[in-house]
């Protein structure tokens, strides 16, 4: 019987919003103040759902302690306290929550093989959180 | 169709353990959670129900019915007990929150007479949580 997991993590980040695409003016009025050449950070809540059949022996999806581990190694170990300007993730591509959210969604869906990866959730801030389920539409 | 979630809470204790599994097994897969004297937890349960607004009530349960069902079928099973001795099913099955969402879902979906069960909801901490979309739910939608 398939069962959808999801455990909830921490990391704070910082950011700044500018695309290379755009004059300096067009970034301004697109990004506001998260242009600002400084960067900025949030204390980011993510929430990774990994989905697949009940082990009959173990009553589990996956082993909890196999996705801490791999969340932990390559996730937040990478993120955590980090400017994600830096990450080579992030060479081609603005660091919005759109993108982190797909770039955390694809690490999964190439590295975490004790279950399928179902769907990322990234809470920005209380007020703002995006969903990423490898394009497909996101299951309630 | 329109879907209504109703949640409520209770605490138990559980500990994991296969018997078919060496103590050394056991404690490699299950960790702190193998140790027979049992931990608890604070659940909170969401079942969520879909159907069609009733053109006469304006409902699509009586949640009167859905809350009293909830109270019957499960709180009163679980509240405050020792999962693996005191509840059936945990004396074959490891009571993990993957268990427990699929034995709420199999306790209640008998019992709802006008809503269709969608999903158990099941959080064992605030940091971890268990969905069930029932027994032949096999693609993610
Ligand atoms: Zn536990």
């Amino acid at each position: 019987m398939k069962a959808h997991l999801t455990r909830r993590y921490h990391f704070s980040a910082s950011h700044r919003l500018h695309s290379a695409e755009m004059p300096a003016d067009e970034n301004v009025a697109v990004y506001g103040k998260c242009n600002n050449p400084y960067g900025h950070g949030h204390n980011y809540a993510l929430e990774v759902t990994v989905s697949g059949p009940v082990v009959k022996s173990t009553g589990m999806v996956c082993n909890l302690a196999d996705l801490d581990d791999f969340v932990q190694r390559e996730i937040l170990q990478r993120m955590d306290i980090q400017n994600l300007n830096m990450l080579p993730d992030f060479a081609a591509t603005v660091p919005t929550s759109e993108n982190l959210c797909v770039v955390i969604y694809e690490i999964l869906q190439r590295g975490f093989h004790h279950a399928h990866p179902e769907k990322v959730r990234l809470e920005e801030t209380m007020m703002n959180s995006f969903e990423y389920a490898g394009g497909k539409e996101v299951r309630r | 169709m329109i879907y209504l979630t109703r949640k409520a809470e209770f605490s138990a204790s559980h500990y994991y353990h296969n018997p078919n599994f060496t103590p050394e097994e056991n404690h490699r897969i299950f960790g702190k959670c193998n140790n027979p004297n049992g931990h608890g937890h604070n659940y909170t349960l969401e079942v969520t129900v879909k159907g069609e607004v009733d053109s006469r009530s304006g409902f699509v349960v009586d949640l009167k019915q859905l809350k009293e069902t909830m109270h019957f079928e499960v709180l009163d099973a679980l509240d405050h007990r020792f999962l693996n001795k005191e509840v059936p099913e945990f004396r074959t099955l490891i009571p993990t929150t993957e268990n427990l969402a699929i034995s709420i879902w199999q306790r209640l979906k008998p019992k709802l007479k006008t809503a269709q069960l969608h999903r158990v909801r099941v959080y064992e901490t605030a940091d971890l949580f268990v969905d069930f979309y029932g027994e032949d739910s096999q693609d993610s939608e």
